[in-house]
C-alpha cells in the first residue's frame, strides 16, 4: 500500500464521525492512526482470491416477524430521557436543510 | 408548453423519480409499534425504533411481502437472495444515525410502469425504514419520532420520462397500481407517497446525459409537474445563456413556484454502506413468489380492456372509469342491464363518487327511463335532485309525481282532447303531413302536465286518427 | 465460613437447606463491597436497598434463587443507569430490561449493581473508563483487564457471587485470566444481545463471570437461548450443560495451535499453561497439533471490522433523545462538541479508524479485505476441529500489567488480545480459567479453552476436568 494510504485525513473523517476534536487530539490521533494503518497492511499480503467475505456469523435466513402491533412505550418516559423537549417533541438547534 | 429551444438548440428533458411509498402494515419494519397517523407526538415508539443503546431490529415479514407484491404489480424480477445494509448519515430524524436499507441486493429489479402511449422503465425497489419528522420554528426545531421505522419502499424509476406530463402521468399510475394492491393509501397529504425528481436536458440527438438536479419537496403530483415545468425551461435558459448546469440538489418552493439551491456535490454524502449485521437476508422461495402471485389484483390496464370487453364499453369510457378503483367499483357495482348509460350517467359529473349518489341509485335511474316510467329529459332532472339530494330515484319521481303516465285509459282521454281542440293539425297530418303529429303530441303532453309517456301518445294518435 | 466467598453451588445448597437466608447472603456481600470496593473500584453503583428488596423477594425454588450477580454497565436493567463507563451517557436511565437480566430476574437471580468497564466496552485494561480504573484484587497497583475489568475483579475480589459480562475480542476471558476466575464467551448466537449495548454486532456475546466451571455451567444455561428480538440468535434448544461435567476427558482430544506459542509471551505464562496441557493429557486426553495458519492477521482483521461496526453502532450517541448533551450554535456544532466532550480517547480513535475503514475509497482494501480474511480464519478454525474437541492456548501472553504501562502505546494494547480475539472472528465459543500463578509477584495465569461452535458442553467437561484436578479455584486474593 502507498505511504498515502497510511494518511488519514483526520478532519475529513473526523466531520463524517461528527467528533470535534482538539488539535492536540488530531495530531496524536493521526500519527496513531498511521501506525494502526501500517499495521493492518499485512493484510495485503493475504490471497483471497475467491473468498466471500463473512456477512454473517451464522448462516441463518428469512429471521421475520409477523405484523401485529403491540402498546408503544409511556412517551412520559421518553421526553424525560431527552435533553431538551416542548410540545411533546424532542428539540435541537434549527435543522437549517 | 415548456421551452425547448435556446437560440438554435432543441433540447429535451431527461427526468428520472425516487418515489418513497409508506407501506400500509399494522406495525412498524422492525418493532411492535403501530403505523399510525395524526396521534400525540412521540406516542408510537419505543426504545427500538427510538435507537435506545442496546436495541436490535426484528423484520417485519408483510413489509417483505407487500414490497414483492408491488415488484410483482409492476413487471418486477424478484431478488431470490436479498439482503440489508446500513447507509449512514447523521440528522436529527435519524434515530440511529444510520439507516437499515438496501443496497446492492435490494428486493425488486427492473419492471415498468406503462402510461397511455408510453412504457416508463424502473429500476429497482428496495424495502428501508422511514426518518422521523421534524416541525420547524423560529430558532429550533421539534423531532416526533412516530413515523421513524415506518416501512418505506423507495421506488427508483429509470430516467425515461421526457416531460412534465410524462412524470404526472407515472406517479398517477403508480398510485393506482400501489392502491389497488393494497399495498399504500398513497395520500402525499400524510406522506405515505413522496416524491423527488432528478432532471437533466441535453441536446436532442445527444447521447450523453446532462449534468442531473434533484428536486425536492414536491407535496403533490401536481407539485411534481408545476416543479418541472419550471426547472426544466430554467436549465436550458441557463444554458442558453452559456451557464453550465451543476450537480445540486434544489429546493422547490410551492408558493413562489420556483426552485433554489439547497446544497452542492461538494455537500454529497458518504454513505459508508456495509451489510447490516444484525438482519439476516432473506430468500425469496418459489412457494412464497407463487403464494404471492395470487394475491395479484386485477391492474388497472387489465381492468380497462375487460371494462371494453365485459360491459361493450368503448375505449375512451373505459379508460375514465378504471382511472381509480373506487370509480370502477362503482360503475361495477351500478352496471346492470346497460352499462353505457350508467357510464353516461356517472362521466356526467367529475367525480361521482365524491357524490351522495350510491350506484344501486344509477342502475334504478337508467332502468326508470329504460322501462319508459319516465322521460329521458326528466331523468336529468332526477339526476340533478339525486346530486343535491342524496335521495334515490324512486323516492324523487314519487315526491315531484313524475312518473310517466303510461295508462292508456287517460292518455286516450287526452289524445281525444287534443284532437278535438286541434283541427288544422289533424288536417294537416291527415294531408300526409307526418310532422303535424309531433304538434298534436305537444298537445297531449301539455295537457298530462308532460307526464304521458311520448312513444304511447304517438302510437295511440296515429292509431285514432 | 465467609459466605461470600462461596459458589453459587455451595450456596444454593445452604439456602435450600435453610442454612442461611438470602437476606443474610446479600448483606454479607453488601458488607464486603462496602470493606473494599474503596480500593478495588469495581461496581459503579450499587442500591443497597433495592438488593436486600430483592432478596427478601427471592424464590429459592428458582435455579438461581437468592442468588446475587453483578451486572456490568453495559447492560440494560429498567430504572437503572446505564452508562457504559461513558460520559455521554451519564444520567441515561435504562427503560427495559436486557433479555439476559429478563432471564436472570426469571431465575430468580439478585441483580447486585453495576460494575466498571471499558468505555463502550473498548479496551483491554478496563483503564478507559470515564469514571476511574477498577483494581487487581491480587494486586492493586494493575489491571484486572478489560473490558469487563470490574465484573472480573467483583467476582474474583468476592464482591459478588457471579457476575455478565461481555466479550467482543477477549473482554471476558482475559479478565478472567488476570484476575484467576472462569469467564466464558458463548458461541456467537447463543445468548441474546438484546439489551447489550452494541460494540461490534457481528463479535458480541454476553457471558458469565463466575468462581468454578460448575456455576459457569449454570449460569450460562441460565441465559443462553433463543430470543425473538434478535434476529442473530440462534433458534435451537440450549442442552442442560452440567450434564456431562464431569465425564472426564478420556477419549477427547486436545488441539494445540502451534501460531498461539509465540516469543513475547512471558515465560511464567508459558510454562503454566504447557503444564495445564500435560495435566490434561495426565487426565487421558490426546494432545493433537494443529495449525491456524491465519493467527497472524486476526487482530488487523478485528481492528478493522470491530471499529467499523462500532464507528455505526455509536452514531446514535449524539445527544438528541437520550445522554448528555452539549450545546452548539447548530445541529452539527451539537453533535460534534457532545461528540467529542462525551467520548474517551480510546473510543474516538476507534470510531475514526472504522469510518476511516468504511469510507469511501478505502471499503474495499480496508473492511472488505478483512471480512475476507475473516472467512479465512473460520476455515482455519473449522478445519482444526475436524482434528481436535477442543483447542487449548493461553489466554493472554502476560499477566496483569501495572496500571498506566500501556497507556501511550495503543497498538500495543491491541496486540495482547491475539489469543482470544480469533474465537469472536471466527464465532466459536472460548472460556478462561485458572491454571496458576507468577511467582513475584503473584499473578492469575489462565488457560484457554476454545469449543466447537454451539459445543460449550464439551468446553465445559474439559474445564471441569482440569479444574477439578487442580488446586488453582481455591485460592483466594490476600484483599
Amino acid at each position: 500500500m502507498s505511504e498515502d494510504h497510511n494518511r488519514i485525513d483526520i478532519e475529513h473523517v473526523a466531520h463524517l464521525a461528527r467528533l470535534e476534536l482538539t488539535d492536540v487530539e488530531k495530531n496524536k490521533f493521526a500519527a496513531q492512526l498511521k501506525d494502526m494503518l501500517a499495521y493492518v497492511a499485512k493484510l495485503g499480503e493475504v490471497d483471497v482470491t475467491g473468498v466471500e467475505p463473512t456477512a454473517h456469523a451464522i448462516p441463518l435466513t428469512n429471521v421475520l416477524r409477523p405484523d401485529e402491533s403491540r402498546p408503544s412505550i409511556d412517551p412520559v418516559l421518553i421526553l424525560k430521557n431527552a435533553p431538551e423537549t416542548a410540545r411533546g417533541l424532542i428539540i435541537m438547534p434549527k435543522i437549517v436543510e | 408548453m415548456a421551452q425547448r429551444k435556446a437560440g438554435a438548440v432543441n433540447y429535451e428533458a431527461v427526468i428520472g423519480l425516487e418515489v418513497h411509498v409508506q407501506l400500509k402494515t399494522q406495525s412498524k419494519l422492525f418493532c411492535g409499534c403501530a403505523t399510525e397517523f395524526g396521534v400525540e407526538p412521540n406516542t408510537r415508539v419505543c426504545p427500538i425504533c427510538l435507537g435506545y443503546p442496546g436495541v436490535l431490529p426484528v423484520m417485519n415479514a408483510e413489509a417483505i411481502r407487500k414490497t414483492i407484491l408491488s415488484g410483482l404489480m409492476i413487471g418486477c424480477k424478484i431478488t431470490r437472495f436479498s439482503k440489508w445494509d446500513r447507509k449512514n448519515y447523521f440528522y436529527p430524524d435519524m434515530p440511529k444515525n444510520y439507516q437499515i436499507s438496501q443496497y446492492d441486493l435490494p428486493l425488486c429489479l427492473g419492471g415498468a410502469v406503462q402510461i397511455p402511449g408510453k412504457t416508463l422503465g424502473v429500476t429497482r425497489i428496495h424495502l428501508e425504514e422511514d426518518v422521523a419528522k421534524s416541525f420547524h420554528f423560529d430558532t429550533t426545531s421539534g423531532v416526533d419520532f412516530n413515523r421513524a421505522g415506518t416501512p418505506l419502499m423507495e421506488i427508483v424509476s429509470e430516467p425515461d420520462m421526457r416531460s412534465s406530463e410524462d412524470a404526472f402521468a407515472y406517479l398517477t399510475a403508480l398510485k393506482e397500481i400501489l392502491i389497488t394492491g393494497g399495498v399504500s393509501d398513497c395520500d402525499m397529504e400524510k406522506g405515505q407517497l413522496r416524491c423527488d425528481c432528478n432532471v437533466s436536458v441535453r441536446p436532442v440527438g445527444q447521447a450523453k446525459f446532462g449534468e442531473k438536479v434533484e428536486i425536492k419537496n414536491m407535496n403533490s403530483i401536481s407539485g411534481v409537474k408545476r416543479a418541472l415545468e419550471y426547472e426544466i425551461p430554467r436549465q436550458i435558459a441557463a444554458l442558453g445563456r452559456g451557464e453550465k448546469i451543476f450537480q445540486e440538489t434544489r429546493r422547490w418552493d410551492d408558493e413562489a413556484g420556483k426552485t433554489s439551491v439547497m446544497r452542492t456535490k461538494e455537500y454529497a454524502h458518504d454513505y459508508r454502506y456495509f451489510p447490516e449485521p444484525d438482519l439476516m437476508p432473506v430468500t425469496v422461495s418459489d412457494s412464497l413468489l407463487a403464494e404471492i402471485q395470487q394475491l395479484l389484483p386485477e391492474l388497472p390496464e387489465a381492468k380497462r380492456q375487460r371494462f371494453v370487453r365485459q360491459y361493450g364499453l368503448p375505449e375512451y369510457d373505459a379508460g375514465v372509469l378504471v382511472a381509480n378503483s373506487t370509480l370502477a367499483n362503482f360503475f361495477e357495482k351500478a352496471a346492470g342491464k346497460n352499462p353505457k348509460a350508467v357510464a353516461n350517467w356517472m362521466m356526467s359529473v367529475s367525480d361521482i363518487t365524491a357524490t351522495p349518489i350510491q350506484p344501486v341509485q344509477i342502475g334504478e335511474l337508467v332502468a326508470a327511463i329504460d322501462a319508459g316510467q319516465i322521460s329521458g329529459k326528466q331523468g336529468k332532472d332526477v339526476f340533478a335532485e339525486m346530486l343535491a339530494t342524496g335521495k334515490s330515484p324512486g323516492t324523487i319521481i314519487k315526491e315531484k309525481g313524475l312518473a310517466q303516465v303510461s295508462d292508456t285509459g287517460a292518455i286516450e282521454g287526452f289524445c281525444d282532447q287534443a284532437i278535438a281542440g286541434n283541427p288544422k293539425s289533424v288536417a294537416d297530418f291527415k294531408a300526409g303531413n307526418k310532422a303535424a303529429l309531433n304538434a298534436l303530441v305537444g298537445q297531449v303532453m301539455k295537457l298530462s302536465k308532460g307526464k304521458a309517456n311520448p312513444q304511447l301518445v304517438s302510437a295511440i294518435l296515429a292509431r285514432k286518427l | 465460613m465467609s459466605l461470600h466467598t462461596l459458589t453459587i453451588s455451595e450456596l444454593r445448597d445452604k439456602l435450600q437447606r435453610g442454612e442461611v437466608s438470602v437476606r443474610q447472603l446479600t448483606q454479607a456481600l453488601l458488607d464486603r463491597i462496602q470493606a473494599v470496593d474503596g480500593k478495588l473500584k469495581a461496581y459503579l453503583w450499587l442500591n443497597p436497598d433495592d438488593a436486600l428488596r430483592q432478596a427478601d423477594a427471592a424464590d429459592l425454588t428458582k435455579p438461581l434463587g437468592g442468588i446475587p450477580v453483578a451486572i456490568k454497565d453495559v447492560l440494560n436493567v429498567t430504572g437503572q443507569p446505564c452508562t457504559c463507563a461513558s460520559k455521554i451517557l451519564q444520567g441515561h436511565i435504562s427503560v427495559y430490561d436486557a433479555t439476559a437480566i429478563r432471564k436472570l430476574r426469571d431465575a430468580g437471580a439478585i441483580l447486585l449493581g453495576r460494575t466498571n468497564m471499558d468505555e463502550f466496552a473498548m479496551g483491554s485494561s478496563t483503564e478507559n473508563s470515564s469514571w476511574g480504573v477498577t483494581r487487581n484484587p491480587w494486586d492493586l497497583e494493575r489491571i484486572p483487564g478489560g473490558s469487563s475489568g470490574g465484573s472480573a475483579a467483583a467476582v474474583a475480589g468476592h464482591e459478588a457471587i457471579a457476575a455478565l459480562g461481555s466479550d467482543t475480542g477477549g473482554s471476558i476471558r482475559q479478565p478472567a485470566a488476570l484476575t484467576s476466575c472462569v469467564g466464558l464467551k458463548p458461541t456467537y448466537g447463543l445468548v441474546s444481545r438484546y439489551g447489550l449495548v452494541a460494540f461490534a454486532s457481528s463479535l458480541d456475546q454476553i457471558g458469565p463471570f463466575t468462581k468454578t466451571v460448575e456455576d459457569a455451567a449454570l449460569l450460562l444455561g441460565v441465559i443462553a437461548g433463543h430470543d425473538p428480538l434478535d434476529s442473530t440468535s440462534v433458534p435451537a434448544p440450549v442442552p442442560d450443560y452440567q450434564e456431562k461435567l464431569n465425564a472426564g476427558v478420556k477419549g477427547l482430544r486436545i488441539g494445540l495451535p502451534k501460531e498461539y506459542f509465540i516469543d513475547g509471551m512471558d515465560r511464567e505464562v508459558e510454562a503454566a499453561v504447557r503444564a495445564a496441557i500435560r495435566q490434561l493429557e495426565s487426565l487421558g486426553a490426546e494432545v493433537v497439533e494443529i495449525l491456524l495458519p491465519h493467527t497472524d492477521y486476526a487482530v488487523a482483521v478485528y481492528y478493522l471490522i470491530a471499529t467499523a461496526e462500532a464507528s455505526a453502532n455509536l452514531a446514535r450517541f449524539d445527544g438528541v433523545r437520550y445522554g448528555a448533551r452539549v450545546r452548539g450554535a447548530d445541529v452539527l456544532e451539537t453533535y460534534s462538541k457532545t461528540r467529542g466532550a462525551g467520548f474517551g480517547p480510546e473510543v474516538k480513535r476507534r470510531i475514526i479508524l472504522g469510518t476511516y475503514a468504511l469510507s469511501a475509497g478505502y471499503y474495499d482494501a480496508y473492511y472488505l479485505r478483512a471480512q475476507k480474511v475473516r472467512t479465512l480464519i473460520r476455515r482455519d478454525f473449522e478445519q482444526a476441529f475436524q482434528k481436535c474437541d477442543v483447542i487449548v492456548t493461553p489466554t493472554s501472553p502476560t499477566p496483569a500489567f501495572k496500571i498506566g504501562e500501556k497507556a501511550n502505546d495503543p497498538l500495543q494494547m491491541y496486540l495482547s488480545d491475539i489469543f482470544t480475539i480469533s474465537v469472536n472472528l471466527a464465532g466459536n465459543c472460548g472460556l478462561s480459567l485458572p491454571c496458576g500463578f507468577t511467582s513475584q509477584p503473584k499473578l492469575p495465569i489462565g488457560l484457554q479453552l476454545i469449543g466447537k461452535a454451539f459445543d460449550e458442553s464439551t468446553l465445559l467437561r474439559v474445564a471441569y476436568a482440569y479444574e477439578q484436578s487442580t488446586p488453582w479455584h481455591k485460592e483466594r486474593p490476600a484483599l
